[in-house]
């Protein structure tokens, strides 16, 4: 069954869909859509090391990210620079500095275009494999530490309070953002992750009222989009990425129609 | 003074520093089961400071914090919603512990505001809003409640009944309550404790210790002559900037 390249992707997809759904959730809710930018945008970098060492890519962008973070965390306590700039100072050097790289390994020839944007011809069962089963321990891992990082994302001193440790809970939801990211640059590229993230959230914020139903929903438009995407990329030859990107987006707008209709109830 | 098991928070000389300067220095108090403590102090005087160094929000503070119970309830002084997050009244009742429709109905209808339970928490007043993060607190039944102003904004009427449930709170469950309030009757009628803060305690004790006290005469004073909420603090000492303290 998984001989088919179509299907494979199409597995791969709805297995990415089922994690960046909740996940993106609290990437809106806690503004980290830059975030998650620099960490994709460092993963070309993880993928380099993991060509020169033979090492697995997964793996190797998950390390890389982790790593990115971590001196992110570091540079905000001993810097004064705003936020942003360091994030764009990271998410860019390590962007380039991966380019550059990929320019000494003349020896490998790379589809730079299927890092960027993702390419479903690449996903193998291996891929599946690593999909399923670290999207899984994402779930696993976020259901664990559901309370105190909704409770934080909330007030966070009425969860430090409250003896649920947000710090705790913050450090982890850190290595989940690398995890997905990791986990799913094969299907969306690098520069598209964090589109996956937050279109299909964002599209949920529209239609829902509590946070369980915002989750939902950011879950079946993940789905609905990388359904629509992967069926519109084998139709017009386009890449995989852009085609799911933009399958979100066209949601993302139909979406905006059921908040008119709200605030016209408002009013 | 009652055996130490039944202390649940103790603060021991605490203080806190930012940049060099005190926020609130020297403060010693503890709360006890089934005992309300009330701060009282005018504004930037160290209340909601101390509430949240007794709560363990502050990592670095001077001296120690000893705290024998995990079971929290606090009400903040300010909380500002994020309107990117769906959050009804419901949600927001089980955000730090998970609790059965029915205490979290119970704790909705003794605070009056059952009603609103399907809402959002963003349509809500804000004396709605202070009703219903008070019914969070006390839902829980925690063994300590800090509550941080938590009448403001209230209606006069609701003002009064909140206070006698807070206190039929710390009857029925038996936990202690640290209060931080501006009404100073509520303070002489209901406490069991009072602490005066200005940077650092100013004075303590029963009410009725405090109120025989001079710098609470000050303020019992500008009371009578009713100025409720605006009173003035009268010492014998200024406070500079670096939260020095001066003789006059």
């Amino acid at each position: 069954m998984f001989d088919d390249f179509f299907i494979r992707a199409l597995v791969a997809g709805i297995g990415v869909a089922l994690v960046t759904g909740p996940l993106g959730c609290f990437v809106i809710w806690r503004r980290l859509s830059y975030f998650g930018d620099t960490l994709a945008h460092s993963a070309l970098l993880g993928v380099t090391l993991a060509f020169t060492m033979e090492f697995n890519i997964a793996l190797s962008v998950f390390i890389i990210s982790s790593l990115i973070a971590l001196i992110l965390i570091q540079l905000q306590k001993k810097t004064n620079l705003p936020g942003d700039a360091l994030l764009g100072l990271l998410a860019h050097s390590s962007l380039a500095v991966g380019l550059v790289v990929i320019g000494f390994l003349t020896f490998i020839r790379f589809d730079i275009m299927g890092l960027l944007f993702g390419d479903i011809l690449a996903v193998s069962v291996d891929d599946l494999l690593i999909i399923w089963i670290g999207g899984a321990l994402i779930l696993l891992t976020l259901k664990f530490i559901w309370k105190p990082l909704f409770a934080s994302t909330v007030n966070y001193e009425l969860a430090e309070a409250e003896g649920l440790n947000p710090d705790r809970a913050k450090a982890i939801f850190t290595i989940l953002m690398a995890a997905i990211i990791a986990i799913s640059i094969k299907m969306v590229g690098l520069l598209l992750i964090t589109g996956m993230l937050i279109i299909p959230a964002a599209m949920a914020r529209n239609l829902s009222t509590s946070p369980q139903s915002m989750v939902m929903y950011s879950v079946i438009g993940g789905l609905l989009s990388v359904i629509i995407g992967l069926f519109a990329s084998l139709e017009f030859n386009t890449s995989s990425g852009p085609s799911i990107i933009t399958a979100a987006l066209l949601l993302f707008i139909l979406s905006l129609f059921k908040i008119k209709q709200s605030i016209k109830l408002k009013n | 003074m009652s055996s130490d098991q039944n202390i649940l928070v103790k603060l021991n000389d605490t203080g806190l520093r930012i940049d060099d300067k005190w926020l609130v220095k020297g403060v010693s108090l503890q709360v006890e089961k089934g005992k309300i403590v009330t701060l009282i102090g005018p504004n930037g005087s160290g209340k909601s400071t101390t509430a949240k160094i007794a709560l363990g929000i502050y990592k670095k503070i001077d001296g120690s914090v000893e705290k024998y119970t995990t079971k929290v309830g606090y009400v903040p002084q300010k909380i500002s919603i994020d309107w990117t997050l769906p959050l009804r009244v419901n949600d927001f009742m089980v955000l730090t512990e998970n609790l059965d429709n029915e205490t979290i109905d119970e704790a909705l209808s003794l605070t009056g505001v059952i009603h609103l339970k399907d809402k959002n928490l963003g349509d809500l007043s804000g004396g709605e809003f202070q009703r219903v993060l008070l019914a969070r607190a006390i839902s829980k039944k925690p063994e300590l409640l800090v509550l941080d102003e938590p009448v403001q904004g209230v209606d006069f009427t609701g003002e009064i009944a909140l206070y006698e449930l807070i206190k039929k709170i710390s009857d029925e469950l038996n936990c202690g309550i640290l209060l931080i309030s501006h009404d100073l009757h509520t303070v002489m009628t209901a406490t069991d404790h009072v602490v005066c803060l200005n940077g650092h305690v100013c004075c303590s004790g029963s009410p009725m210790d405090v109120a025989k006290n001079n710098e609470y005469k000050a303020l019992f004073g500008e009371q009578a002559s009713q100025i409720l909420s605006r009173y003035e603090h009268r010492h014998d000492h200024i406070h500079t900037d670096e939260g020095k303290i001066k003789k006059n």
